[in-house]
């Protein structure tokens, strides 16, 4: 039952992504996107990631896409049907990079599964076991705020630097 | 489930690049940089999957950053906006060698 769900998520996924890539519109393309990020949040959820699940739905697919279509609406780029895909030497290139790419990462995948290191980590089990034990959001927030916790302080300036910066970006100049 | 995962994070992120590659559209160009940071999630939470829950720590922190970026690189090309009344990124070669 989960791996069919999976390969319809999946399937949902890839299309989604496909259709950022070709869709002319960029409206639409940012809906495409929409579908891939709330595919994507569904496998988050069959690999027993409920937390980043909601966090994807909520952040990302949410709040970031809106910021994007907020964007797209105001300069007025709604409506640029005009075909902006690259032709010729450049396409050609991109294919030959992107090939490239692609064979070193399914280089990488093969025989995941049977990887002797993981037998040195908890596993499947282990994590239900922790999940279990802590509860899904207990078990992000327990090392979120021990040993993690300088990393968890520092986002927050880095947030609050990112917010200067965009005001101060995108103001108009005097 | 972890190798399918896998490979479908590295389909996402091969199409993110070949996005980033071919379109000229600086805001969709965005978008597909956008999806190559989502197709290297899935690959930390299929792995948090077997190696623990750190990967899931760093899945949060990449979507902050994700965030963060998103933020700045709208508000810059705003300003690109302002200055060339347009979003293609052919325009932008100021810093072209």
């Amino acid at each position: 039952m989960g791996e069919v769900i999976f390969f319809i998520l999946a399937t949902m996924a890839v299309g989604g992504a496909v259709g950022v890539v070709l869709q002319t519109n960029p409206v639409g393309s940012l809906l495409f996107m929409v579908g891939t990020l709330a595919s994507v949040a569904g496998i988050f959820v069959l690999l027993e990631a409920h937390f980043l699940a909601a966090i994807q739905v909520l952040v990302y697919a949410g709040a970031i896409m809106v910021l994007f279509l907020f964007v797209i609406m105001l300069l007025n780029l709604g409506h640029d049907y005009e075909p902006d895909v690259k032709r010729g030497l450049g396409a050609f290139l991109s294919f030959g990079v992107v090939g490239t790419l692609a064979g070193v990462l399914a280089g990488q995948v093969r025989g995941a599964e049977e990887n002797p290191v993981y037998q040195f980590f908890p596993g499947p089990e282990g994590m239900d076991r922790l999940l279990q034990e802590q509860g899904i959001v207990g078990a992000i927030a327990r090392p979120l705020f021990t040993d993690y916790v300088l990393a968890f302080e520092l986002v927050g300036v880095l947030l609050l630097v990112a917010l200067v910066g965009a005001v101060a970006l995108a103001k108009k100049r005097a | 489930m972890l190798a399918e995962s896998l490979v479908l994070g590295a389909l996402l992120f091969v199409i993110g690049a070949f996005g980033v590659l071919i379109r000229r559209n600086a805001i969709i160009v965005f978008l597909c940089i956008e999806l190559q940071l989502n197709a290297v999630n899935l690959s930390f939470v299929a792995l948090s999957r077997y190696l623990g829950i750190e990967g899931q720590l760093f899945v949060f922190f990449v979507m902050t950053v994700a965030a963060a970026e998103a933020a700045v690189g709208l508000a810059i090309i705003i300003s690109i906006f302002r200055h060339y009344q347009s979003v293609n990124v052919e325009n932008f070669s100021l810093l072209k060698w």
